[in-house]
């Protein structure tokens, strides 16, 4: 039978991730249906488990000069109710399951289950966000891109727990976030789309575009977007057709139980298409 | 197996189970909370549906062992308040309750809206409602329910 362990300090729960093999556990919803068994049973984890959710300085939600710091054991609902969270992040955490999972479910959760399905990464994509890696010896920072490696594969290293998210609170006053899925609730991610771009008089003075769900980890393409800054609008529709073209031959999604291959990346291009045509424009005009 | 102590309805409980027991299962099984419901047992459905510190949580997704120390609400707790009364009644005056199963857990999500914002438009209603099935009623009569709470539980909330 696997053991639990319910450190009430980072610095123990550390010291016991040094010790032995142990799947982190946050908020678990993630973990409990992996693992869940028959009904009435045990849950079968393959290892002992490290409850999270006892350490009160991983539940910190903080704006530190101009970054914003999310605790490892801030829920979805946490940072959605968070005034400074930025609106992409907000509204892709909102189109995550349910309230009685978001309220439990943490966005460090979302992080590391790593899912090319997960919304809140998509979000944080486009934010340029980063983690930080913390164990016994000290802590690294990794940029998001380089934390996930794959379909439910970090950077994560035997030992390491992720304590926090920074995301950089950059000016960015069009933030879009969409999610196309089954039905509103409960329902995971046929794909997403995260756009984050600052609009100054009628020109994009930054922009950053994220897909969701299209790929085995998000799609952005900082070259891309190096395209698109600085043009203007009429700029832009000159270019949209070339935009478009290199974007599609980036989404390379795949079929699967909850969409198909061709349709994801019809309606990804979309998505992609509605916002250049109207979600920047808007902003501009 | 562990001891794990909690605050259950307003009263101060401990039990010896394995720190990985579902929840849903430790609340049925040692405290007979049958107001508790399985349905699909991984987060789709709310009837499992308690308040844990206040806040609206599937049971079947919570461990035993996340909870020392916590204060944990089930329909059995929910029912002896003034508020669990109005939301009962209206519940069962506007045909909000079919074949029942969904009920306790819709309840309590009504619960946890209400004491968040006690007036709620409709909207308010079905986004808080979102993460609780029902197969039988086509979610109307239910929202109702919710409206009627609010109208009838007015000084309460």
């Amino acid at each position: 039978m696997v053991k639990s362990y319910r450190p009430d300090t980072l610095p123990e729960a550390l010291k016991l991730m040094e010790t032995r093999d142990m799947i982190p556990f946050a908020g678990g919803t993630d973990l409990m249906v992996k693992y869940q068994s028959w009904k009435g049973t045990l849950p079968g984890f393959p290892k002992d488990v490290l409850f999270l959710n006892y350490i009160s300085s991983l539940k910190k939600i903080e704006v530190k000069g101009e970054t914003l710091v999310i605790g490892a054991g801030v829920t979805l609902s946490d940072v959605a109710d968070y005034p400074e969270t930025p609106k992409v992040l907000r509204d892709a955490v909102l189109s995550i399951a349910a309230p009685g999972i978001r309220n439990i479910a943490t966005l460090s959760g979302n992080i590391c289950n790593a899912s090319p399905a997960g919304d809140s990464i998509c979000a944080l994509y486009a934010l340029d966000a980063s983690v930080v890696l913390s164990k016994s010896g000290g802590n690294r920072e990794c940029a998001l891109p380089e934390f996930i490696t794959g379909p439910g594969k970090t950077s994560l290293n035997s030992g390491e727990l992720l304590t926090a998210v920074k995301i950089p609170l950059k000016k960015a006053n069009v933030q879009e976030f969409r999610k196309v899925g089954t039905r509103k609730a409960n329902a995971l991610s046929k794909l997403s789309f995260s756009a984050v771009a600052e609009i100054k008089g009628d020109t994009v003075d930054g922009i950053a575009l994220a897909f969701g769900a299209v790929g085995p980890t998000v799609i952005r393409s900082t070259e891309l977007e190096k395209k698109l800054t600085g043009k203007t609008l009429e700029q832009i529709k000159l270019i949209q057709k070339d935009i478009m073209n290199d974007y599609s031959a980036m989404i390379v999604p795949i079929d699967d139980q909850r969409s198909t291959a061709a349709y994801r990346k019809q309606v990804a291009l979309n998505l992609l298409k509605n916002f250049l045509e109207s979600g920047l424009v808007q902003e501009m005009q | 197996m562990a001891k794990t102590s909690f605050i259950l309805n307003g009263e101060e409980v401990s039990v010896e189970a394995d720190p990985l027991k579902r929840l849903l299962d430790v609340l049925r099984e040692d405290f007979e909370a049958l107001g508790v419901k399985e349905g699909c047992g991984e987060g789709e459905c709310g009837a499992c549906s308690i308040l844990l510190n206040g806040k609206l949580v599937n049971s079947c997704m919570i461990p035993l062992g996340a909870v020392e120390g916590a204060d944990i609400v089930t329909p059995e707790g929910l029912r002896e308040t003034e508020k669990g009364k109005v939301i009962i009644e209206s519940f069962a005056d506007t045909g909000a309750v079919q074949c029942g199963f969904c009920t306790p857990g819709m309840m309590m999500a009504a619960e946890a809206l209400l004491e968040k914002n006690n007036n709620p438009e409709e909207s308010e209603i079905r986004e808080a409602l979102s993460g609780n099935l029902c197969r039988c009623t086509g979610y109307d009569l239910i929202v109702k329910g919710v409206k009627t709470s609010a109208e009838r539980g007015k000084d309460l909330w």
